[in-house]
């Protein structure tokens, strides 16, 4: 094994590790910070496979822009102390097989075809020679990956207005009505839990 | 010589694992848009393997637009969660139930 096959090798154990304790994290700030060290070993992993640039987009993009949002929304919300619970094991045990089965699979698929054992050589595209690559073949799917952009901030402006703010109404008003209605027929199990435990008091 | 491709596929495949066991058997909304993202981020580290392994960079473009469309996701995303928080005031999606 050469030193990048090490390298390779660690790095991947580091980020199915991060995730894994990622996903199974209840308080989310926690979660979202092993997450960030993945994808600080996945931008290692694209260094590795010879595309500079795409590491430091994702960590830019990724552990950076992405992520933060993420911060900012469980900042934004309190998050009462979920009492979470996982779906019961009789109900996804039967999903877990069947993912089993089509992992078993997919790992001898991968290693039947031949050419798998071919080992990647090291190779790198530079910053200038993938933009070359990238805006003499692809100049129109950039423009497209734009325009979504644009759509994508227009759509999260519009969800994010609360309503009534645009005809006029006072923050506070939309504020009480929402109230009104979630004390209706949507009031929530943790409300009621919470009123509860108000009437017990 | 890094490592075989079969390695990194199998890698990015427990990975996709992990993100699919995420978005399915989290109940908070949170982390369900988290493991899509865990799985994009699976298929980024393929498409860029296959573009070493075939020696073009067509798979690097392809990560680029995964890239977008993560960040395009996530946002209008966590925008449609804040929303729905405001409205019930949970996070759990079992408590979406309006149009029942």
């Amino acid at each position: 094994m050469t030193l990048y096959g090490f390298f390779f090798y660690v790095i991947s154990a580091v980020v199915i590790g991060a995730t894994a304790i990622a996903i199974t994290r209840r308080n989310l700030v926690h979660a979202v910070v092993y997450l960030i060290v993945s994808f600080f070993g996945t931008a290692m992993l694209f260094y590795l496979f010879g595309a500079p640039l795409l590491a430091a987009l994702e960590v830019i993009i990724y552990a950076g822009a992405i992520m933060v949002l993420f911060l900012f929304v469980v900042m934004m919300i309190r998050v009462e102390s979920s009492e979470e619970v996982m779906f019961p094991l009789s109900q996804w045990l039967p999903a877990a097989i069947f993912g089993l089965i089509y992992l078993v699979a997919a790992v001898a698929m991968i290693f039947e075809t031949p050419g798998a054992e071919v080992s990647l050589r090291l190779l790198t595209a530079t910053p200038k020679q993938f933009a070359l690559y990238v805006f003499e073949h692809h100049w129109f799917s950039i423009e497209v990956i734009s325009l979504l952009l644009l759509l994508a901030l227009v759509g999260a402006l519009h969800l994010g207005f609360r309503k009534g703010a645009a005809r006029g109404l006072s923050a506070q008003d939309a504020d009480a009505r929402l109230e009104g209605r979630r004390a209706g027929p949507v009031s929530t199990p943790s409300e009621a839990a919470s009123a509860a435990v108000e009437e017990k008091i | 010589m890094i490592a075989p491709f079969g390695h990194v596929l199998v890698v990015a495949g427990i990975i996709f694992v992990l993100g699919v066991f995420c978005a399915v058997v989290r109940r908070n909304l949170i982390m369900i848009v988290l493991g899509i993202e865990i799985m994009l981020n699976a298929a980024a580290i393929v498409f860029a393997g296959a573009a070493l392994r075939w020696n073009d960079l067509e798979g690097q473009t392809f990560v680029l637009f995964i890239l977008a469309v993560a960040a395009t996701e996530v946002s209008v995303g966590l925008a449609i969660i804040v929303y729905a928080f405001r409205r019930t005031g949970s996070f759990d999606p079992s408590n979406f139930n309006l149009l029942r």
